[in-house]
């Protein structure tokens, strides 16, 4: 809430100013976001009034005025403003004034003439853009008075960033009531009397809805001018706080509604059809607002109608037809109590807010409703005249204010600190919260204006607030001392991210909501679950993969000129799932992507460049996974090349894919090489088993060379794993060295050369079993695989 | 004599004129040899007259140590020569760059989170997840913040299309990480439901989290970590005890400032927003908003089934990205979610 200093200090006005007050209000809980002054520092700008105009000698644009400055005083001072003319009253900047933007006033001859000042235009005072004249001061301006005292120019425009907890502080009445409670300083209202009832003419009220609207206040006052100027005083007040004056009556309720927290709604008299009814809205029933919104309403709504049409939607807006305009000449003035609870949402739900709406959704003051109307219509009385008729007032059952008990003990509790009984009594009264006592404890009922104190912990901030926040000491808490789980079961998601990083991969966080092409390009996703207010429709599809992220990164880093990337992202991708949990329908597991893009070692002198290709990718794949051991086949995969790509399985269960992106795509994101890259899900990575210690053997290991030759074809994997189970005793290890194809072999086949170890665990082995061992091998692959024995 | 002085001299001379081992055993073979001078003389001793015999043995025994010696001492200088050879041959230009893969690195965030797990775990704080896609109850319902409750819209809340195109009820791309708060006391209470005391709870909840949100200082996601303890006998005092701690570990410093003022929040009461400065460097002395906090509402307690008037626990959310842009002197949120290796690669 934006608002000026000086209109709060006509209520209650402390010793503290400046930072000092601002400060104040912040450590409160009333933020204030942003101080503005009125106006840049100047002096000896003072009321001026030109006596007489005359045409400069020299120069056609210049007149030479004869100005009274006060106490007697004449000056003569040419100026060239199109406006100047005799009688009308303007700043005058003395000789000597320093105008914003450095601009001294001296006396000086202008073409031949003696001036002795300057009369300013608002721009040249730093008060307003506009420079097409003299700044016109009102007739009853006191010449010779200090324009800044004038103006009221020293005062400050405080915006606070309210909670929504704190409706009570959307009214300067309302400020000012803090202000009061945190200083100790009296606040004083203006007081609001009765108006003289002259006209018989009311309106009867209906509460239809009585839960919605429990109170419900109107009358009409006939013979207005509605086009009466709004006076000065008034209008400023509402710019300095944000409102843009419009007509008097209008200006009338917005200033009741600043003054006072309660909004107020002037319908025209003249439009309306029999008794106000407050009711729901029918489903389906129309009306245009006044911010020309036609909206289709459901039946949660309140309406303010009379007996033929919605007139307003209560507490939100008023109509455009029953609106009052310049023309209007007999109003009908609401002031209403609307429940929280049947405002609350409705606003925000046509994607609009209203100043009415914003107070009426956190809680209004259901205590203050006759006098914010008995005040606008003092307003409207004295600005536009005319004759006022009663006050018609529906009332049902309005909130209850329920005591509230307060324990000291639980002060001390909760804060840590012990408030003695006799101090939160103090502060209970500076908050102007009535309480009674019950033995230790304060039995508090809060007034009607709070609508956040309804448990003992609400007592408790509002006694620390004024207590002081920085006056409750930070103490160590203490708590009973037990260790963490600490598993091996499962690595630290940090090592892992480390891991992957130390293989060269560089950490990346994208957004989880992405294109949706991605999504059918590289997860042939059919389910997309769609956001239904994306920030952009790039942005609009919960990701089911991480790669998409990957691929971007890439092609804006070549953007950026970056020929080589390697990146990775560990994150939660979604799905829609009739089983997922803890969230019913989705499930939400944690991914590990990578990508490599580029050569496969940065630029260097030591080895020759190449591209990454996809076996570097499956070593950091098996490094990160180790001591796991995953197994790779051959699988389909919508975003990788179909002959380069695979499944990657951890003891039998497939836990995600390792591939080269496919060359469509490739070509589509324009990236001039392959990426290759793999996704797997977290859980799997995580996993670890607790080791377990085998005997190491003492005996000498033998070790023996098999070149064997076979269809080209052929993966090794079932190879490898058939020469495993078929193994004599005494082969531990199998390592595949080098696969040839080319000259010296057949076409169609490659040879694979394996370095078979042997050993036995407890004799040194001969000749004779490692020569039987290998023979074995040899004769089972021949058989299996019509392998031949390459020599 | 003489003649076996001239001997040494001639054999040290043809050593010392030789670079070559091979050529250098060869000499020594003229010398030392089965048809070697030496070797010659020694076997014309028993031609001598037995008196003379034993000094000119000698003598002549005396020139072949001296051989030798000149011949070890010629051995030695060449293989040091050779060896010098090798390692002015085999010597390398140090200074050229090392061979292989570059590291990669974390990202700045995962950096501040880790620490940020680390300080806390130091004093027995778990660490906690939760789903992304939450349900409305735990992130607003259970947290004290019914529909249409007007602090919803401090949120600008993401919401989920159903299968047909409408918005899915009841779910929503969580605001905050508070809902792992919710289910974590959940499980919680359910794990000791039959113990006589509950043991306290000490646990953070980092993770990203989505707002409608989008400028120079606002990411659509973001992160946050939530903390809370719960116990028998935690206090607000407690709460600015562990804040104000934990931002001098996190900074590495104690010129800094923190400072508690009322605030609101659905879910805790009293509620504060902290702000801290520091005393020193480019921001020095500006108040920056680091997290929300508070006592938890005791409606959040008793919605996961604990008892407010035995148990009391403070929580606190704070912006993982602000204090790694303080941390680190980043000005702008947009790079942490832009991939930019040039930004990134100066965290590795």
């Amino acid at each position: 809430m934006k608002f000026s200093e000086s209109w709060l200090r006509s209520f209650v006005d402390p010793l503290c100013s400046g930072g000092e007050f601002s400060h104040l209000l912040t450590m409160a809980g009333l933020e204030v976001e942003d101080e503005e002054t009125v106006a840049p520092a100047f002096e000896k700008v003072v009321v001026a009034q030109v006596l007489d105009v005359e045409k400069h000698p020299d120069a056609d644009r210049l007149n030479v005025c004869r100005v009274d400055i006060g106490g007697g005083e004449t000056r003569q001072i040419v100026c060239g403003a199109p406006n100047a003319a005799a009688g009308i009253k303007v700043p005058c900047a003395l000789p000597g004034a320093e105008l914003p933007g450095g601009f001294t006033i001296k006396v000086a001859e202008v073409r031949g003439v003696a001036s002795s000042g300057m009369l300013c235009s608002a721009k040249e005072l730093g008060i307003a853009e506009d420079a097409a004249g003299l700044l016109l001061l009102s007739a009853d301006a006191s010449v010779g008075e200090d324009i800044r005292r004038h103006l009221d120019l020293d005062d400050r425009l405080l915006t606070l960033k309210l909670t929504p907890n704190r409706a009570d502080c959307l009214s300067l009445e309302g400020v000012a009531r803090e202000v009061a409670a945190l200083t100790g300083t009296a606040a004083c209202f203006t007081p609001v009397d009765e108006v003289d009832v002259s006209i018989a003419t009311a309106r009867a009220i209906v509460l239809d809805a009585p839960e919605a609207c429990p109170r419900y206040c109107g009358r009409v006052i006939a013979g207005v001018d509605a086009a009466a100027p709004t006076p000065d005083w008034m209008s400023r007040r509402l710019e300095r706080s944000g409102i843009r004056p419009i007509s008097a009556l209008v200006d009338i309720t917005n200033y009741v509604m600043l003054e006072v927290g309660q909004p107020l709604h002037a319908f025209d008299n003249s439009r309306l059809h029999g008794a106000i009814h407050v009711r729901m809205a029918r489903a389906g029933e129309e009306i245009t607002l006044l911010n020309e919104q036609t909206l289709e309403l459901q039946d949660d709504v309140l309406l303010i109608a009379d007996e033929q049409r919605p007139l307003a939607m209560g507490g939100v807006m008023g109509g455009e037809e029953s609106g009052i305009s310049l023309a209007t000449s007999e109003l009908f003035l609401e002031s209403a109590f609307f429940a929280p609870t049947a405002i609350a949402g409705r606003a925000r739900r046509y994607s609009f807010v209203s100043d009415a709406s914003h107070r009426f959704e956190r809680g209004v003051d259901f205590g203050g409703t006759r006098r914010a109307l008995e005040r606008a219509t003092r307003l409207v009385l004295d600005i536009c005249g005319g004759q006022a008729g009663p006050v018609s007032e529906a009332l049902a059952i309005l909130p209850e204010r329920h005591e509230v008990r307060l324990r000291p003990a639980r002060v001390a509790k909760v804060l840590g600190i012990a408030l003695d009984a006799e101090y939160i009594g103090a502060l209970f009264s500076r908050l102007a919260l009535p309480f009674r006592r019950d033995a230790e404890d304060f039995i508090v009922t809060p007034p009607s204006y709070r609508f956040d104190i309804e448990i003992e912990e609400d007592l408790i901030e509002e006694l620390a607030r004024l207590h002081g926040y920085e006056n409750i000491p930070a103490t160590s808490p203490t708590g009973l001392l037990a260790m963490l789980p600490q598993t091996e079961q499962a690595r630290p998601l940090a090592r892992v991210r480390q891991i992957v990083a130390d293989c060269g991969y560089q950490e990346v966080v994208n957004f989880a909501f992405v294109e949706e092409a991605w999504e059918r390009d590289f997860a042939d996703n059919g389910v997309l679950i769609r956001l239904a207010n994306p920030i952009a429709s790039q942005l609009s599809v919960m990701r089911s993969t991480l790669i998409g992220g990957l691929v971007a990164n890439v092609a804006s880093n070549l953007k950026r000129r970056q020929a080589r990337a390697r990146f990775f992202e560990t994150g939660r991708c979604f799905f829609r799932d009739p089983q997922g949990e803890p969230v019913a329908g989705f499930r939400q597991p944690w991914k590990l992507a990578a990508l490599a893009y580029g050569s496969a070692f940065p630029e260097q002198w030591a080895c020759a460049a190449r591209k990454v290709d996809f076996f570097d990718v499956k070593g950091d794949l098996e490094r990160l996974l180790a001591p796991r051991i995953a197994r790779f086949e051959s699988a389909q995969h919508p975003a990788l090349h179909p002959g380069r790509s695979a499944r990657v399985l951890v003891d039998g269960q497939a836990i995600g894919f390792l591939g080269e992106l496919h060359p469509q795509w490739q070509q589509k994101y324009e990236l001039p090489l392959a990426p290759v890259l793999f996704e797997v899900d977290l859980d799997a990575v995580v996993m670890a088993s607790l080791a377990q210690y085998a005997e190491v053997s003492r005996q000498p290991p033998v070790i023996r060379d098999m070149a064997i030759v076979v269809d080209q074809a052929l993966d090794l994997q079932p190879l490898i794993d058939a020469m495993i189970s078929n193994r004599p005793e005494i082969v531990r290890e199998i390592n595949l060295f080098d696969v040839y194809v080319g000259r010296g072999v057949e076409a169609g086949k490659k040879s694979l050369a394996f370095r078979i170890m042997m050993q036995d665990t407890r004799k040194t082995l001969q000749e004779i079993e490692v020569e039987a061992a290998m023979q074995h091998l040899v004769a089972y692959l021949q058989e299996t695989f019509a392998a031949q024995l390459r020599v | 004599m003489h003649n076996f002085d001239q001997i040494v001299q001639a054999a040290s001379a043809a050593f010392a004129a030789t670079d070559d081992p091979d050529a250098l055993e060869q000499i020594k073979a003229s010398y030392l040899g089965k048809s070697g001078q030496i070797t010659a003389l020694l076997k014309g001793l028993g031609k001598l007259p037995a008196d003379e015999r034993k000094s000119v043995g000698a003598s002549i025994n005396r020139a072949k140590d001296a051989v030798e010696a000149a011949l070890n001492a010629r051995r030695e200088a060449l293989r040091e020569m050779a060896l010098a050879a090798r390692l002015a041959e085999e010597s390398l230009d140090v200074t050229l760059p090392g061979r292989g893969q570059l590291r990669g690195g974390l990202h700045p965030v995962t950096r501040t989170l880790e620490r940020i797990e680390a300080l806390f775990g130091a004093i027995g704080f778990a660490v906690a997840d939760g789903p992304e896609i939450e349900a409305d109850f735990q992130n607003f319902t259970a947290l004290n913040t019914p529909a249409d409750h007007p602090a919803r819209s401090m949120h600008d809340t993401f919401y989920l299309q159903d299968e047909s195109g409408g918005v899915a009820e009841n779910v929503l791309l969580r605001t905050h990480t508070s809902p792992i708060q919710v289910r974590y006391m959940q499980a919680h209470v359910a794990r000791h439901a039959s113990a006589e005391s509950m043991p306290e709870i000490r646990v953070i909840a980092p993770g990203r989290v989505y707002r409608v949100d989008s400028d120079a200082t606002h990411s659509p996601m973001f992160h946050q970590v939530e903390g809370l303890w719960v116990g028998e006998r935690v206090s607000f005092a407690d709460l600015k005890g562990i804040i104000g701690d934990f931002l001098r570990r996190f900074f590495e410093s104690d010129d800094l400032q923190v400072r508690f003022r009322p605030s609101f929040f659905p879910f805790t009461e009293p509620s504060a927003e902290i702000d801290m400065a520091f005393m020193s460097g480019a921001l020095k002395g500006r108040w920056l908003e680091i997290a929300g906090c508070g006592m938890v509402h005791p409606n959040v307690l008793r919605h996961v089934g604990i008892d407010p008037e035995k148990y009391i626990g403070f929580a606190f959310g704070m912006g993982p990205d602000r204090l790694t842009m303080l941390r680190y002197g980043v000005n702008d949120l947009r790079l942490f979610y832009d991939g930019d290796l040039r930004f990134l690669r100066q965290f590795v």
